[in-house]
């Protein structure tokens, strides 16, 4: 295998500050349908990001855009195409013996969308956060695991955590169950937490305490959480950086307030212009925009995003655009930006 | 006009009828579980104008959907209605059979169920899917039934050739839009949605709610819409009735919720939703969660969550009152104006 080259834009750590992961040219392919089918769905493009120490990174897409499939290959459900991811320096495709395994996914564990189905309705809520007690940290005696179980209930708002823990799931509330996802990642001594969507089935009332419950995370544990989202408002409230994911590969990324306010992605600015907000008018800029977004099956080099770009030149359709970095850590895929001109396309 | 209909068989051309197309009066529905009654719909009434747009929002448990399901007599046991009428042009749907109810659904009054994957038969086409529904509405003949269903596609902005295609040949937005097209397949004067968007992303999403108000504006059937979303129908609906715990706890012109909310309910409400406009002001959201509607609180069903309890709020529940144009259920109006 050749040497991994770092695309432009992306800083890399210097010596001694390896960040907590750093992903590089990581792909995912599915083949789809049958044995002689030629046909690849590319989920996941090339795509290089890092996440630091008590940092929460929010990945943002529409459904289709592959972000969940990142979380699932760092999560070690999928093996990635290529690329590489590495855990505090570790590759990933050196943790392969059961121990190992168990180490990381301690340390790196996830936390489900759905907090009906994700924890079993038989057992008391304290079973599935004992149990991975018992797994992950054998060194505990059973009086240790209870007390830890107490603390990690307490640590995410689950008061009093030793009452909560004998209840049964179908006895919590949905805001309270996503909560029971956050202490079983907490209990495992967690360093980095991967959040697939874990508010979009609560009500908005809800939601916000558990986005507040990540941000806590954060400050007073010191977890860093890749936030995989759709909703890139919720994404403000909690990111420090935001990605922004457009047909598995990566349209922008940045601190996440300057990505907001100065969208340098065309697709960027679609997605912020359809956003609902009460508070402002109606945006009509972006009503004729009809179209959505592509699933990649053996993808030509150009922009995936050009067909619905109103500022696609020649280039686009040709040569698949570079993240390049355009403001000190804010960096766009994008030809046009990438001119230097103003993007506003929406 | 594009989508101008060629005569008046769909009911365009009547003359716009004044009184209100729907009449909902004290309207309460139960499920009745061996464990006990649950009161999900309580006494419930409004009225809706014809082309009117009302927006119903709340969390779910909140009753939302089990209104929906009453209004269109699609409830199943162990709910009931327990109360209360439903008059669709003075007719009382709870009463009617059936049999009666058939010939009224679809053709006068159609549904958008909110997962446009499971409401369409996956083993079907598109077009095998409208044919049914125009059959058994009376309507035999096969040029008819091919030009209407065109019709309705091209509305949504659908190439009529996916009047072929299978549901999972769709994208989500189409699927939904075909939904759309399926429920104007008679012009119905009223078409209840139940979040139709929620299963798609938000660029669908707006320009999927841009397009049935501009039907809505066109063709002039009046919209039920019921999300969990205020801050999409904010630009859409005339008026905005926000349900908590099976109950209305304001109901008022879109406009003027959204400007000056009443309710501690509604303005919780408001201020839950994140903005990526403006300033980044920190959210409270609305501690607690909703009550088990098996044992409502005593007093006002929202005293337990809110800012601005009162002594009087856990004893008694609050009546109605009208300030300024809405109507809201809450004691702190109570000086403000007379109960309803």
């Amino acid at each position: 295998m050749t040497e991994l080259q770092t695309p432009r834009g992306i800083e890399l750590p210097g010596p001694g500050q390896e960040p907590l992961l750093r992903v590089e040219r990581m792909s995912r392919h599915f083949k789809i349908g049958n044995a002689m089918s030629q046909r690849t769905l590319h989920a996941v493009d090339d795509m290089s990001f890092t996440v630091g120490e008590r940092e929460i990174v929010a990945i943002a897409g529409e459904s289709g855009s592959g972000k969940s499939t990142v979380a699932r290959v760092l999560a070690k459900i999928y093996k990635p195409t290529s690329g590489e991811a590495y855990f505090q320096g570790k590759p990933l495709s050196a943790i392969r013996s059961r121990q190992a395994r168990l180490h990381y996914t301690g340390l790196v564990p996830m936390v489900f969308q759905d907090p009906f189905a994700s924890i079993n309705p038989v057992f008391r809520v304290s079973h599935g956060v004992m149990r991975a007690l018992k797994l992950h940290r054998p060194e505990l005696t059973s009086e240790q695991r209870l007390t830890e179980a107490v603390r990690v209930f307490d640590a995410v708002g689950l008061n009093p955590g030793a009452e909560v823990l004998q209840r049964y799931p179908h006895e919590l509330s949905g805001g309270q169950r996503q909560r029971v996802g956050f202490a079983q990642a907490l209990a495992m001594r967690s360093k980095l937490i991967l959040a697939d969507e874990p508010v979009s089935m609560l009500d908005v009332s809800i939601r916000i305490g558990l986005l507040n419950l990540m941000t806590q995370l954060r400050d007073e544990q010191g977890v860093s959480i890749l936030y995989i989202t759709h909703d890139i408002a919720s994404a403000r409230y909690v990111a420090d950086r935001l990605i922004v994911m457009y047909a598995g590969q990566i349209a922008e990324q940045g601190p996440v307030e300057e990505v907001l306010a100065s969208p340098k992605h065309p697709y960027t600015q679609l997605l912020l212009s359809a956003v609902p907000d009460p508070r402002a008018d109606l945006n009509v800029g972006a009503e004729t925009d009809r179209g959505e977004p592509p699933r990649v099956i053996n993808p030509t080099p150009g922009c995936r995003f050009r067909w619905r770009c109103p500022l696609a030149i020649d280039v686009c359709h040709s040569v698949t655009p570079e993240l390049v970095e355009l403001a000190p850590g804010h960096a766009a895929a994008c030809h046009v930006a990438q001119s230097g001109a103003e993007v506003k396309a929406f | 006009m594009a989508h101008a209909l060629a005569d008046d068989q769909y009911g365009l051309a009547s003359p716009p009828r004044r009184e209100p197309v729907l009449e909902v009066r004290d309207l309460s529905v139960e499920y009745v579980l061996e464990t006990g009654i649950v009161g999900a719909v309580d006494k419930v009434s409004f009225d809706l104008g014809p082309g009117e747009f009302l927006a119903i929002v709340g969390e779910s448990g909140c009753g939302k959907s089990t209104l929906l399901f009453a209004i269109t007599q699609l409830l199943n046991p162990p709910a009931e209605v327990s109360a209360g009428s439903v008059a669709f042009h003075g007719r009382n749907l709870v009463q009617l059979t059936e049999r009666e109810l058939a010939a009224v659904r679809w053709k006068d009054m159609s549904v958008v169920m909110q997962s446009a994957m499971n409401a369409l038969n996956p083993v079907q086409s598109v077009g095998a899917q409208f044919k049914d529904a125009m059959r058994a509405h009376g309507t035999r003949s096969k040029e008819e039934i091919q030009d209407r269903s065109v019709e309705v596609l091209k509305m949504v902005g659908i190439d009529p050739v996916h009047l072929k295609s299978y549901p999972h040949q769709l994208s989500g937005g189409m699927r939904q839009r075909s939904m759309i097209a399926m429920a104007m397949l008679f012009t119905p004067e009223l078409i209840i949605m139940d979040e139709p968007t929620s299963a798609l992303d938000v660029v669908a999403q707006r320009s999927l709610m841009a397009q049935i108000k501009d039907l809505q504006q066109e063709l002039g059937f009046a919209v039920i819409f019921v999300t969990h979303d205020m801050s999409l129908v904010r630009h859409f609906s005339d008026r905005l009735m926000v349900m908590y715990a099976g109950q209305v706890s304001e109901v008022g012109p879109t406009q003027q919720l959204f400007d000056d909310p009443h309710h501690p309910y509604t303005v919780g409400l408001m201020d839950a939703f994140p903005s990526i406009r403006g300033p980044r002001v920190p959210l409270t959201g609305i501690p607690g969660s909703p009550p088990d509607l098996a044992r409502p609180p005593a007093g006002c069903r929202f005293a337990p969550r809110c800012p601005k309890v009162m002594s009087r709020c856990e004893a008694n529940p609050p009546p109605e009152y009208q300030v300024d144009g809405t109507s809201v259920r809450c004691f702190l109006y109570d000086s403000a104006g007379g109960s309803q």
